[in-house]
């Protein structure tokens, strides 16, 4: 872009010129089209949210919005959407945990580890329409799992309380993409686990728990909180799996956000926007929290 | 030790019966479409579906929009200030972890707030929709686009690289062009194939953005009315997403664990 060939600019360029000398606001004409697509596509939409969730219908400002938030439905709503996300990240992430460390300390042989890294990779991103269709294939009323169960065990799960389309369906097939993503997540940290810990501490005499309470656990829970806090934050705002596989009935806050979108029931798009600033605040905090374990965690991982 | 190999073979079982279960059975129920028989009438079906070609060659057009757009955005950027901005470095890194901040319900709902109304208007002609839904995807993929340019970027002396090409009169865009991103190009097929496994079935956005004409949406709509069909449609959006991230460790040979996240969708 700058040096256009030039033949007097070619002849000079035998004598080193060092760099050019530094034009401070040109360095930054490079970065212009990436943050003007950030402003653009990432904080315009946010901040519009933001300013409209203090905004009544004439455009006064209010908090009216927020107190929208405080009723029977919607905190209903929040109740469900963090069970399901505590759940599965609790779920999640102890079954990806005990993968994840079945192929990096277990003895296993190695080929396993490639072939879980690849799978999870696949698996983590097996979200939405075709993973509903997947669980109501396998425990719908008339899926394979809930079929078996009924002719071999005389167990009929439908009658014993259990649903595929509300809180323990749901955090199941949530758990399908949960537990793939602990196991990318919590890998590396394992990886970091030193063998010569392990030796100094049994030649302490210590014991097979006592190493993992008082060296293993201690070092890996930054680690394991933060990738659980990192799985919250994935299913509390999933949308596209509960909404398919549920139609939209069953009372989570992105389904609620969603309908507010269409404008369907009980419209009003104050409480919308209130909804989204909401969901951006708890997904701020959780990834604040994420972070700052992820540097803790890093501390003694690093070397 | 033979007693600890016993109990990870355990979690390693449990894990792959949760994995291969509903496949399993999503895969035998779409064999039953004909009465008594096992059969393929409902892949057959599926494939004779025009809805389903114009779907998928909607979807895959954008994914591919989506990766060159967010290649084009970042590699440059990313490039730039390792190379000149460093004190940028921070806030870079910031703006690729928002979309874990924004989900993708709440990113739809705020685009179609601002670009519906004045003075963009985007939303009232198809291809400034279909423009918008290219942008969303971007944002999406943005998180583990820059890890892997970022960490492909570390890989190489940029500035040696540099340096090198300008003392024998290189221009920015040949070494941006034949420098960069030849350098780039696991970290940048990754990323690619990552963004197409996500796009082609992604459901949310496109489901507000742009209704039936997307993949995902598409899906959604057979599911309401056809039991085989979607269970098809599920196994074989499965093999797309799988025959992509297969791709990603053919050439990624792993390298760069994870960091295929992505936020929530």
């Amino acid at each position: 872009m700058s040096n256009k060939q030039d033949p007097m600019l070619n002849e000079k360029r035998d004598a080193p010129k060092a760099r050019p000398a530094p034009l401070p606001w040109r360095d930054w004409i490079g970065v212009i089209p990436f943050f003007l697509f950030a402003i653009l596509f990432i904080l315009l939409p946010s901040a519009t949210l933001l300013v409209g969730a203090f905004r009544d219908s004439t455009g006064k400002l209010t908090l009216m919005n927020f107190s929208g938030l405080f009723v029977p439905s919607i905190l209903g709503a929040y109740w469900v959407t963090i069970k399901i996300s505590l759940a599965t990240a609790l779920g999640g992430g102890l079954l990806g945990f005990l993968m994840a460390y079945a192929v990096t300390i277990g003895n296993l042989p190695r080929p396993l580890r490639s072939a879980l890294m690849t799978f999870s990779g696949v698996a983590s991103n097996f979200a939405g329409v075709p993973l509903a269709f997947a669980f109501i294939a396998t425990l719908g009323r008339t899926g394979l799992v809930t079929v078996l169960l009924k002719n071999i065990l005389g167990l009929n799960l439908y009658n014993q309380g259990f649903s595929l389309y509300s809180f323990w369906g749901l955090s199941l097939t949530y758990m399908f993409f949960q537990f793939p993503l602990m196991i990318l997540v919590i890998t590396p940290a394992l990886d970091g686990l030193k063998k010569e810990w392990r030796e100094a501490a049994e030649n302490l005499g210590a014991s097979q728990s006592l190493y993992w309470r008082k060296v293993a656990l201690p070092i890996l829970t930054p680690s394991i909180l933060g990738a659980m806090i990192l799985l919250f934050g994935n299913s509390f705002g999933a949308y596209a799996t509960a909404y398919s596989l549920t139609g939209g009935f069953i009372n989570l806050i992105t389904i609620v956000i969603g309908s507010q979108i269409k404008g369907d029931v009980l419209f009003n798009p104050g409480l919308g926007y209130a909804l989204a600033v909401g969901m951006i605040v708890v997904m701020a905090v959780m990834m604040a929290i994420y972070y700052s374990l992820r540097r803790r965690s890093e501390r003694w991982l690093r070397q | 030790m033979k007693r600890k190999s016993i109990w990870s073979w355990l979690w390693i079982i449990i894990g792959v019966i949760y994995f291969v279960l509903p496949l399993y059975s999503t895969f035998d129920f779409s064999l039953r479409a004909k009465k008594g028989v096992l059969s393929f009438l409902a892949y057959q079906n599926v494939f004779k579906d025009p809805n389903f070609w114009s779907t998928i060659a909607f979807s895959l057009v954008i994914a591919l929009f989506t990766i060159l757009v967010s290649i084009l955005l970042v590699v440059p950027t990313a490039y730039w200030i390792r190379l000149r901005l460093p004190q940028l470095r921070g806030m870079l890194e910031f703006i690729s972890i928002l979309p874990f901040v924004v989900p993708a319900i709440v990113l739809v709902f705020g685009l179609i707030r601002v670009f519906s109304g004045p003075p963009f208007f985007l939303t009232n002609t198809f291809f400034g929709t279909d423009a918008l839904l290219v942008a969303a995807y971007v944002v999406l993929a943005l998180p583990y686009v820059f890890r892997s340019v970022d960490t492909g970027l570390a890989a190489i002396d940029v500035r040696s690289l540099t340096e090198a090409a300008q003392s024998l009169g290189a221009s920015w865009a040949t070494i941006l062009f034949k420098i960069i991103f030849p350098n780039l190009r696991v970290a940048i097929l990754s990323s690619a194939f990552l963004t197409m496994a996500t796009v082609i079935g992604e459901y949310t956005i496109a489901s507000f953005m742009v209704g039936i004409k997307a993949f995902g949406p598409y899906m959604s709509l057979v599911g309401q009315n056809k039991t085989y069909e979607s269970s098809s449609l599920a196994i074989i959006s499965f093999l797309v997403t799988w025959s992509f991230m297969g791709l990603i460790q053919v050439f990624n040979r792993g390298k760069a664990e994870g960091s295929s996240l992505s936020g929530a969708r």
